[in-house]
């Protein structure tokens, strides 16, 4: 059996091929000029162009109030629904789940639309609020699963041995509960530091985010640059999922 | 409970926000009216003009849905059989090897969609392919077969490996042996992982829009980003979206309703 090792192989060569190599490609992109010579000029642009860092930062911004907006309004729905007093249906958790399903474009598009009709002035105020609308699923579920398949019986010894409820849940249920509520910042955080479309649609264009100057600059072929700001996005990224340690799991099943 | 009423009420007001939006679509996908909150009297207008393709547009609308359904079956599918064989290896390497490529294998899931576009982007660039059809494919496929790799591997995990030894004993050939031994007890996850595979291709927008090329290739994100940016949303989108809701709403619940029942069984067991 342990010749199958060899398996592996083809898959391992496309790995490379259209994984690495690419990434690799975007450090070598953004660290040359238009001809091919080496050059920190790309850099230097990013460093000293108040517009692209102003974004940036903006960007980061609106990522990590979306994140704790997630948080906070996430987890109480996951605790209750995995709460068998208050919740017993599945058709909720589906519910939930659901627009994890749908085309993000298309429910961002329809929130756009919904606030268009209501008279709402499209800018930083809707482009939370349709962020939020948007990742708030990625958040309950990790924690819902979580929550779900956590021991019962730890929160009731605690109970036993004297434990007010309060006490329960922060000493007990939260700390077990935080894997689930890292890979949920995984799923809110990553997303929303990069996202394009999104933030076009629901500020009409008004406030620009990172990965719309990313957009522009490839498709106005700045490569170089456009390489140079996605290495900036490439190392926030290489942070985030530091700080998630060893248990960072990908969750597989969705269903 | 006076708490049960608080956390009933709670996750109620989530879910009407959440499905607010998609039901006043769902709403005024019945009326002729242009712009949305204008209603103008029941019609089912929209809908005939979606499937006839008589109103300016919505021709290339379904060629865009057709192509979203073709690049994620052939993607899934691709990622499903290079999925599965890389896990059976995956499955049979130790140490520093297997490292390397469980972490390679974890790059394309912990990546933003824009960072895959744009550095696929430049490799076609730098390799000269032109782009279109089939480096949307590829790269669709970069994408989801590590999700098949992740669900296929705890199969392998869980197998009993004598099974396979003993079905050799018994003089089974190899082949045999894999289709008849191996391939059945893997299935199960072959299948989460062709779903999630198909469904995260067909959600995708940012890996397809730097990988289409210029050939006028449009999958329905695209579709929609263009559509949009020339301003506001095509009236035919309303009943689209209408559909396609009803449609993962009846898929998911069929599939829970079952895993529910399927565990009520074992539970009687």
């Amino acid at each position: 059996m342990n010749k199958r090792s060899s398996w592996a192989l083809p898959y391992f060569i496309f790995l490379l091929l259209f994984v690495a190599l690419p990434l690799i490609l975007v450090m070598v992109y953004a660290f040359q000029d238009g001809s091919g010579h080496f050059t920190l000029s790309n850099i230097t642009k990013f460093f000293s162009d108040s517009d692209a860092l102003g974004t940036f930062a903006l960007s980061l911004e609106v990522a990590v109030e979306n994140t704790l907006i997630c948080i906070l309004l996430g987890y109480p729905a996951a605790w209750v629904l995995a709460n068998k007093e208050y919740n017993r249906s599945a058709v909720t958790i589906v519910l939930f789940i659901l627009p994890m399903w749908i085309n993000a474009l298309m429910r961002t598009l329809a929130t756009t639309e919904l606030f268009n009709m209501l008279g709402v002035t499209l800018g930083k105020g809707t482009l939370l609020y349709g962020m939020v609308y948007d990742y708030l699923p990625f958040m309950i579920y990790p924690i819902y699963n979580v929550l779900n398949k956590m021991d019962k019986s730890y929160a009731e010894a605690a109970q036993d041995l004297g434990a007010t409820p309060w006490k329960v849940f922060w000493k007990v249920v939260l700390p077990l509960s935080m894997p689930g509520v890292a890979s949920g910042v995984l799923m809110v955080f990553m997303p929303t530091v990069s996202t394009f479309a999104i933030s076009e649609f629901l500020t009409n264009n008004k406030i620009k985010l990172f990965g719309t100057i990313i957009q522009e600059n490839i498709n106005s072929s700045m490569w170089n640059y456009g390489a140079a700001l996605s290495l900036m996005m490439l190392i926030i990224i290489g942070i985030t999922t530091m700080f998630q340690g060893k248990d960072k799991e990908v969750e597989g099943g969705m269903v | 409970m006076m708490k049960k009423i608080l956390a009933k009420c709670y996750i109620w007001i989530l879910l009407i926000l959440l499905y607010a939006p998609i039901l006043f679509i769902a709403v005024f996908s019945f009326t002729e009216s242009k712009v949305l909150g204008n209603w103008t009297g029941f019609s089912t207008q929209l809908y005939q003009n979606l499937f006839t393709g008589s109103m300016q547009g919505t021709g290339s609308l379904m060629r865009a849905v057709e192509n979203t359904l073709l690049i994620a079956l052939i993607a899934a599918g691709i990622s499903t059989l290079l999925g599965t064989v890389a896990a059976i290896g995956i499955h049979n390497m130790r140490g520093r090897k297997r490292q390397v490529i469980s972490f390679l294998n974890n790059i394309p899931m912990i990546n933003p969609d824009i960072i895959t576009g744009v550095s696929l982007f430049l490799l076609f660039v730098f390799l000269h392919i032109s782009q279109g059809y089939v480096t949307v494919v590829l790269a669709h496929i970069s994408f989801c077969t590590p999700y098949v790799v992740l669900s296929v591997l705890p199969k392998l995990t869980q197998m009993n490996p004598n099974i396979y030894e003993a079905a050799l004993d018994l003089g089974a050939t190899p082949g045999q042996a894999l289709r008849k031994v191996l391939i059945p007890q893997l299935r199960p996850g072959m299948i989460s992982g062709f779903v999630l595979a198909f469904t995260m291709s067909l959600d995708d927008f940012a890996v397809t829009f730097f990988t289409r090329g210029t050939v006028g290739l449009d999958t329905l994100s695209t579709y929609i980003y263009t559509d949009a940016r020339k301003g506001g949303l095509t009236p035919e989108f309303r009943p689209l979206i209408t559909i396609m809701f009803l449609c993962v709403l009846l898929l998911l619940l069929f599939i829970n309703i079952r895993q529910f029942r399927a565990e009520k069984k074992q539970n009687l067991k």
